[in-house]
C-alpha cells in the first residue's frame, strides 16, 4: 500500500487551489514568458502558463510552496495543458517531455522540503493531465456530427508521453481531472494503464470530472453515474468532479455518485460562479461554509479548489477539513 | 420481456452486478428484469440494414437504431461483417453518428464483429461502458488472454462464446467445460472483472428432424444453470432467434418458441438476450394446445414432439392485415379531383392533375384563374359556412401553392398572362416584435382567397412598411403584434399614414391588441379605416367588405362610427372606478405572517444552465389546450379530440402535430437551452425586492401594486408580498428563469421555402408549446431538486398543467408584472444572453420567439392576479424607484395607467 493510500484512511486530504489565478499576480509580460530559452520562438507565448514551469521557475515553487504552507496536502503539476494536443497552439509539441518533466520536479522538490520539515504530515505531487482542447466523442462540426477532430489513438499517444515524462519527474500520483469527455478521460487511463504495464509499477489516479450542466450530464452528455461506470475499470484512489461550478452546486453530483462506488471521493469546485467580469469572487469563508455542508454529509476523501481559489481558501477548506472524519471506503 | 416479468429470481447470491452506461447507465442487480438487447443494427442479421450501410444511407440506419431504443431495446448490438463494405469504417463511422443522438446513445452499445480490428476500433470512439460481442478461446488461450487484457484497458464488458480450439460447444458438458475454462483465465490471469463476463452458451435449432438436436435447448438451459450456480458473477447470454430457425415462415409458432424457450432460460438464469420483441408472444396468451406442443420441443419431453409440433403449425400461420387508402375519388372528373384535393388538403396527385388540366387548357393560367379558383371557391364557401376549419384552410393553401408553383413557368412563358387577383395586401409584425403564428395564418387564409400577400416578417420598421406599401401599391395594410410596446408601434404607424396621407385601410391583429385599444388610441390617429380583426375567418369577410368599391364608402363609414362609440363607452367607464393611493394601498398589501411560514433555503443557490434536455422529456409538459386554440379550435384537451364539431379536424390536427414532433426529436432539429437561478431575496417598504448573493446586492426587482380599492378584507397585492421584508429579520429567497426553444425558425423558414405554409406554421405553434413544456418541466425540477421545497411532490401532468403546485412564476409582461422593463433585470441577473444567447429586442420581446421568461416565488401564499389600473401617484414613484423618465415609465406601462 503506498503511503498515499494510508493516509487517505487517516483523514481528509487537502489538495491546492488554483495556478492560474496566482500567477495572474505576477503580471508576467511576454519576455518573461519566453525567458531566455524561447526568446526567438516564432509564435506568440504570453498565457501558456504550464511554459511558466521552465521559464519562471521559482514562481512556480513560490505557488507550490505557498499551497503547501497553507495546508495542502497534495499540490498539482503545472502542467493541466502539457500534452501535444493542447501545445499546437503554441507550436511547443516539442518540448512537452521538458515542460512535464520540469514541472513534476519542481512541485516534488518543494514537496520533499516540507515533508523533511513535518514529517508528520507528508506532502505529495499529482501530476495534473488535463483534457486537451478536443473532444473524441462530439463533433466540432454542426454539419458533420461524425466528424471528430481528435482520435483515441491521438490521445493515447500523447497522454502517454505526458504520463512517462511526470513518473520521471517524480509525481507519487496522477489527477486526470476536468473530464469533460469521458472518452478523452478513458484514453488517458488506457495510456497511464500501458505506462504500468510496462513499468510494472502501481500509480494512483485520481479521476475528475466537469458538469456544467444543470441536468447533471457531462458535456458529452453523460449523468454522473453513467460517467463513474465509464472509468471504473481501472482502479482509483478517487472519482470525483471539479471546476465549472462552485461548491454549492458541486454537491448533488457528488451525492449522485458518493454512494455508488467505492473509491474515494474528491472535489475541487471553483470559487464561486464567475462575476460579469469572468472572475472569480467568492470569498475563502463563503466557500469554506459551503464545504463544510459536503463534511458534514461525510462525502469527502480529498477536497481542494479550482479556478479562482487561492491559497487563504485552501487554508480556511484546510482548517475546516481537519475538524472532520473522511469519507468511509473499502481500500484499493 | 416486460411481458413475462420474470425476475432473475433464487440464483447463487451475488455480490457485483454488471453495470454498464451510455449516457445513462444500466445496472443489473437481482431485482433486473431480463436485459433485452436490440438485433437490427446488424448486417448479418439484417438486409435492409446491409443495404443502407453499403449505400451509405447513414440516416434511415440511425432511425433503426433509435426504433430499436424506442421499442424497449436496453442494448444496441451493432454488427458490420459483410464481405461488400467496410467493416472496421462503418463500425466507426456508424458509433460516430450514434454518439450524436442523445436519444440513441442513452443506452449502452453493444460491438459485434468477428474481426478484432473491428471490435478495437469500436472501442475507441464510445465513452460509455460497452459489451463486446464475442470472443472465445478458438484461437487459443495467449490471442484470447490479449485481447482481455485490451477489452478491460478499454473499459468494456465482454460476451465469451462457448467456443475452443476443438470447436463449438454443442452438448452440456463442452458448454460448462469451456465456460469454466473461459472464466479462470479470465479471472485468474487477466484480473478480468468476473461481472463483466457474459457467456454466450450457444442457442441451437431444435425440431430440426434429427436426433442430435433434440437435448439443443435443454443443453443451453442446463448449462446456464450451471454457470449462474458456479461462476460467480458471471451472465449468461444468447440469440434466441436460433431455436426456432426450423420454422422459418411460421411466425405464430416461432413467437411462442420464443417465449417458451426464454421463459425456462431467464428461470435457470440467463439474463441477457438478443431478442427482436415484436418476435415473441407473451407466454400467457399461447393457446393451451400450442404451449404444450412447443414445450415438449424445447424441453425434449416426447420423442415424437417435433411432429406433433409441426402438424399442429399448419394451423397457426399468421396473417397480416394491411389498410388501404380508399382513392375512389381518382376516377372522377378533372375539376373534381382538383377540387377533392383542395378541400381535403391532399397534395399527393395535384401536380399530375393540373398538368392533365393544363394539357386541356388553352392557356396554362386557365387552370389557376378555372380549375383552382373553382376549388378555392368551394374551400371558401365551406370555411364561411364553418363547416371546414382552418387547419383544413391552411392544408388547401399548401396544395395550392404547390400546384402554382407547377404552373408558373409555363405561365411566365406564356407572355403577357398574369394572375388577377382580388388584392394586394401587405401584412408585418412590427418593429420589436417577433411574434408571427397569428399573422402566418390570416395571411394563408387571404391568400387562399386569391388576395396577394406582401409579408414583410416580424420586426419590420415603419419605414419598410411605409415605403413597401406606397412602392407595391397596395390596398391594405395588416399589422401584427404580441406585446404590448407593440400597440405603441401600431399608434405611430397610424399617424404616420395619416401624415403622409394614405388612403389604405389598415388591420390591426396580434394577441396584444384588442377593439378598445384599436378604438381608443389607433383609430382617431388616422381617418381612414382602421379594423380590429382577431381571427383568420373574420379577416376573409372584413377584407372583402373592404375591398367591394360598391359597398366599402358605407362600409368604413359604418366602422368608423361603431369605434367611436365603443372608445365614448369605454371611456366613459373607465372613469367610474375608485383608486387608491399608492401609500394606501401599501397599507393594505398581502400580509403574511413571516414567524409562521416555511421558507425553505435553495438546496443550489446561484446561476445554472440547463442544456442538456431531451425534448422527448418535454412532451409530457405540453399544454395541448393553447396549441388547438391558435388553430381556431376551441375546447378543452383532450375531449376536444372527440367534440361533435370539430373532433375530426381536431384529431387530424392533432396527428399531424405528433408528425411534425417526432420528425423534430427524431432529427435533434429544436434545442431546448434554459438559465436559472435562486438567491437570495428580501423586500423593502416600497415594493422593491432586492436579491442578493450572500449579502452582497445584485439587482432589484421593481413590483407594482394593484391600485383599484377594494372591499374590506381584500388586499392590494404586489409580487412583493410575497417575499419577506428586510425588516423582518427573515431571510427569503426568489429565482429567475429564462427558456428557449431554438431551431423553430429554421425549421420553419425551410418549410416556407417549399411552399408548405402549413407545416411551416404548425412548427412554430409547436415550438411554442415546446417552450411552455420546457418552463413547466423546469418549474417542476426546482421545485423537486434545485430549491427542493416540494421534494416529495408528486402530480400528474394534467395537474401540474393546471398549476396545482405550491409557488408561481409570474412573467414580465403578464398580468401579474406588466412591466417588459424588468426582463432587463432578469437578463442582468441571470446574464440570460452570454449564457444561452436569448436576446432582447428594443421592444423587449424575446429572440428566438418561442422563449419563456419570469420569476419563481416558492411561498405557499404566492398566487396568481391581476395588477389592474394604477394612478399617476404609483407611476410617478416607480419611475423613480427605477431611475427612469415618468415619460419613459408612462411609455411602458400605458395600458395599466387609470388615467388613459
Amino acid at each position: 500500500m503506498s503511503r498515499i493510500h494510508k493516509e487517505i484512511l487517516e483523514r481528509i486530504l487537502i489538495l491546492d487551489g488554483a495556478m492560474g489565478t496566482m500567477l495572474q499576480a505576477y503580471k508576467f509580460s511576454e519576455n518573461d514568458f519566453r525567458g531566455e530559452r524561447f526568446k526567438d520562438h516564432p509564435s506568440p507565448l504570453k498565457g501558456n502558463n504550464d511554459l511558466l514551469s521552465l521559464t519562471q521557475p521559482q514562481a512556480i515553487k513560490e505557488i507550490h510552496a505557498e499551497y503547501f504552507a497553507a495546508g495542502a496536502d497534495i499540490v498539482e503539476t503545472n502542467t493541466f495543458s502539457s500534452t501535444t494536443i493542447a501545445m499546437v497552439d503554441y507550436d511547443l509539441e516539442a518540448i512537452v517531455y521538458d515542460l512535464n518533466f520540469e514541472s513534476a520536479k519542481i512541485a516534488k522538490e518543494v514537496a520533499d522540503a516540507f515533508t523533511k520539515k513535518e514529517p508528520q504530515k507528508p506532502r505529495f505531487v499529482a501530476g495534473s493531465i488535463g483534457p486537451t482542447n478536443r473532444t473524441a466523442s462530439m463533433s466540432p462540426d454542426v454539419d458533420d456530427p461524425g466528424y471528430r477532430a481528435v482520435t483515441f489513438e491521438d490521445l493515447r499517444k500523447a497522454y502517454k508521453q505526458q504520463v512517462e515524462a511526470l513518473l520521471d519527474g517524480g509525481v507519487d500520483l496522477l489527477l486526470v481531472e476536468t473530464v469533460f469527455d469521458t472518452l478523452n478521460a478513458k484514453a488517458a487511463l488506457f495510456a497511464i494503464e500501458e505506462v504500468k504495464a510496462e513499468r510494472d509499477i502501481e500509480i494512483p489516479i485520481m479521476l475528475s470530472g466537469t458538469i456544467t450542466d444543470a441536468s447533471g450530464r457531462t458535456l458529452s452528455g453523460q449523468t454522473a453515474e453513467a460517467f463513474l461506470i465509464s472509468i471504473s475499470h481501472i482502479p482509483l484512489l478517487t472519482v470525483g468532479f471539479n471546476c465549472a461550478l462552485g461548491a454549492n452546486l458541486l454537491q448533488p453530483h457528488l451525492e449522485a455518485i458518493a454512494n455508488k462506488t467505492n473509491f474515494g471521493i474528491s472535489a475541487h469546485p471553483n470559487a464561486g460562479l464567475p462575476n460579469a467580469f469572468g472572475e472569480y469572487d467568492e470569498s475563502a469563508e463563503d466557500m469554506a461554509e459551503q464545504i463544510e455542508e459536503y463534511l458534514k454529509k461525510d462525502l469527502i476523501n480529498i477536497i481542494g479548489g479550482c479556478c479562482g481559489t487561492t491559497p487563504e481558501h485552501i487554508k480556511a477548506i484546510a482548517d475546516l477539513a481537519s475538524k472532520y472524519t473522511p469519507r468511509k471506503m473499502t481500500s484499493n | 420481456m416486460s411481458k413475462q416479468s420474470i425476475t432473475m429470481n433464487q440464483q447463487p447470491i451475488v455480490k457485483n452486478y454488471l453495470k454498464l452506461s451510455g449516457l445513462e447507465p444500466l445496472v443489473l442487480n437481482e431485482h433486473s428484469n431480463f436485459i433485452n438487447v436490440g438485433e437490427r443494427t446488424n448486417v448479418a442479421g439484417s438486409r435492409k440494414f446491409l443495404r443502407l450501410i453499403k449505400e451509405e444511407r447513414f440516416d434511415e440506419a440511425l432511425a433503426i437504431a433509435r426504433h430499436q431504443v424506442d421499442g424497449g431495446a436496453q442494448i444496441i448490438d451493432v454488427n458490420m461483417d459483410d464481405g461488400l463494405i467496410d467493416g472496421k469504417e462503418s463500425m466507426v463511422r456508424f458509433l460516430n453518428l450514434i454518439a450524436a443522438e442523445p436519444d440513441i446513445c442513452k443506452v449502452p452499445l453493444m460491438i459485434d464483429s468477428s474481426k478484432w480490428e473491428i471490435i478495437e476500433a469500436g472501442l475507441q470512439v464510445v465513452q460509455g461502458k460497452c459489451v463486446v460481442n464475442s470472443i472465445s478461446l478458438k484461437e487459443g488461450e495467449q490471442n484470447f488472454i490479449d485481447q482481455a487484457t485490451l477489452i478491460k484497458r478499454y473499459g468494456a464488458a465482454v460476451i465469451i462464446m462457448a467456443f475452443d480450439e476443438d470447436g463449438q460447444a454443442d452438448t452440456y458438458e463442452r458448454r460448462i467445460e469451456i465456460a469454466e475454462r473461459s472464466y479462470r483465465v479470465l479471472v485468474d490471469k487477466v484480473g478480468f472483472a468476473s461481472e463483466d463476463i457474459i457467456f454466450d452458451l450457444n442457442i441451437f435449432p431444435v425440431a430440426t428432424g434429427m436426433d442430435e438436436h433434440k437435448k439443443n435447448a435443454t443443453d443451453f438451459i442446463e448449462a446456464t444453470r450451471w454457470v449462474r450456480a458456479n461462476l460467480p458473477n458471471a451472465n449468461v447470454s444468447g440469440g434466441v432467434s436460433n431455436v426456432s430457425f426450423s420454422f422459418r415462415g411460421n411466425n405464430g409458432v416461432r413467437e411462442a418458441m420464443h417465449s417458451v424457450f426464454l421463459y425456462h432460460a431467464i428461470q435457470a438464469g440467463m439474463n441477457i438476450g438478443i431478442v427482436n420483441p415484436a418476435m415473441l408472444e407473451v407466454y400467457d396468451d399461447i393457446p393451451t394446445d400450442l404451449l404444450e406442443r412447443v414445450e415438449d420441443v424445447i424441453l425434449n419431453r416426447r420423442d415424437d414432439a417435433t411432429e406433433r409440433l409441426l402438424d399442429f403449425a399448419e394451423t397457426v400461420k399468421g396473417s397480416k392485415k394491411e389498410r388501404v387508402a380508399d382513392l375512389s375519388w381518382r376516377e372522377n372528373s378533372i375539376q373534381d379531383r382538383i377540387t377533392h384535393a383542395l378541400v381535403k388538403g391532399v397534395d399527393e396527385f395535384i401536380v399530375a392533375d393540373v398538368e392533365e388540366a393544363r394539357l386541356q387548357s388553352s392557356k396554362p393560367i386557365d387552370v389557376i384563374e378555372i380549375n383552382l379558383m373553382a376549388g378555392m371557391n368551394v374551400v371558401g364557401d365551406l370555411f364561411g359556412a364553418g363547416k371546414m376549419f382552418l387547419p383544413q384552410v391552411v392544408k388547401s393553401a399548401r396544395v395550392m401553392k404547390k400546384a402554382v408553383a407547377y404552373l408558373n413557368p409555363f405561365i411566365e412563358k406564356d407572355k403577357g398572362a398574369s394572375i388577377k387577383r382580388l388584392g394586394r395586401i401587405l401584412m408585418a409584425t412590427v418593429k420589436g416584435d417577433v411574434h408571427d403564428i397569428g399573422k402566418n395564418i390570416v395571411s394563408v387564409v387571404l391568400g387562399c382567397n386569391n388576395y396577394e400577400i406582401i409579408d414583410l416578417g416580424v420586426m419590420v420598421p415603419p419605414e419598410k412598411i411605409i415605403e413597401t406599401a406606397k412602392k407595391e401599391n397596395v390596398d391594405i395594410i395588416g399589422l401584427s403584434g404580441l406585446i404590448t410596446p407593440s400597440l405603441d408601434e401600431m399608434v405611430y404607424l397610424a399617424q404616420e399614414m395619416e401624415r403622409q396621407n394614405f388612403k389604405v385601410p389598415l388591420l390591426i391583429g396580434g394577441a396584444t391588441t384588442s377593439k378598445a385599444h384599436t378604438a381608443v388610441k389607433i383609430n382617431p390617429a388616422y381617418s381612414n379605416a382602421v379594423v380590429h380583426v382577431n381571427d383568420a375567418s373574420r379577416a376573409v369577410t372584413v377584407v372583402g367588405s373592404l375591398l367591394n368599391k360598391s359597398t366599402s364608402n358605407a362600409y368604413v363609414a359604418s366602422l368608423k362610427e361603431d369605434y367611436a362609440a365603443f372608445r365614448e363607452t369605454f371611456l366613459n367607464r373607465g372613469k367610474t372606478k375608485n383608486y387608491v393611493s399608492i401609500a394606501e394601498a401599501r397599507k393594505n398589501k398581502f400580509k403574511i405572517d413571516w414567524t409562521s411560514v416555511n421558507l425553505q433555503k435553495p438546496k443550489e443557490l446561484g446561476v445554472q444552465m440547463l442544456q442538456q434536455v431531451s425534448l422527448k422529456d418535454l412532451l409530457p409538459f405540453i399544454d395541448w389546450q393553447p396549441f388547438f386554440k391558435t388553430w381556431d379550435l376551441h375546447g378543452k384537451f383532450p375531449t376536444i379530440l372527440s367534440d361533435v364539431v370539430v373532433g375530426e379536424q381536431a384529431t387530424q390536427l392533432y396527428a399531424d402535430a405528433n408528425a411534425v414532433i417526432k420528425d423534430v426529436i427524431s432529427g435533434q432539429l429544436f434545442k431546448p437551452k434554459a438559465v436559472f437561478g435562486l438567491f437570495e431575496a428580501n423586500s423593502d417598504a416600497k415594493d422593491d425586492i432586492i436579491i442578493s448573493n450572500r449579502g452582497k446586492a445584485q439587482v432589484t426587482f421593481r413590483t407594482l401594486r394593484q391600485q383599484l380599492k377594494k372591499r374590506e378584507g381584500v388586499p392590494n397585492i404586489a409580487l412583493a408580498d410575497f417575499i419577506a421584508p428586510e425588516s423582518s429579520g427573515i431571510q427569503d429567497y426568489m429565482g429567475a428563469f429564462c427558456v428557449a426553444i431554438f431551431g423553430v425558425e429554421e425549421l420553419s423558414k425551410k418549410y416556407k421555402d417549399q411552399e408548405d405554409d402549413y407545416t411551416a406554421i404548425m412548427v412554430q405553434s409547436i415550438g411554442d408549446r415546446f417552450a411552455e413544456a420546457f418552463a413547466e418541466y423546469l418549474h417542476k425540477k426546482i421545485r423537486t431538486q434545485h430549491w427542493g421545497y416540494s421534494h416529495n411532490e408528486s402530480l400528474s401532468n394534467e395537474e401540474l398543467i393546471k398549476e396545482k403546485y405550491l409557488g408561481i412564476r409570474p412573467a414580465p409582461g403578464y398580468p401579474a408584472c406588466p412591466d417588459h422593463l424588468e426582463k432587463e433585470t432578469i437578463w442582468e441577473l441571470l446574464q440570460v444572453e452570454k449564457i444561452i444567447g436569448v436576446k432582447l429586442t428594443e421592444s423587449l420581446a424575446m429572440w428566438p420567439a418561442s422563449a419563456v421568461s419570469g420569476y419563481y416565488f416558492a411561498n405557499e401564499h404566492a398566487k396568481y392576479f391581476g395588477l389592474g389600473k394604477i394612478t399617476d401617484d404609483q407611476l410617478e414613484d416607480y419611475s423613480k424607484r427605477k431611475g427612469i423618465t415618468k415619460k419613459k415609465a408612462q411609455k411602458w406601462l400605458f395600458p395599466n395607467l387609470a388615467n388613459q
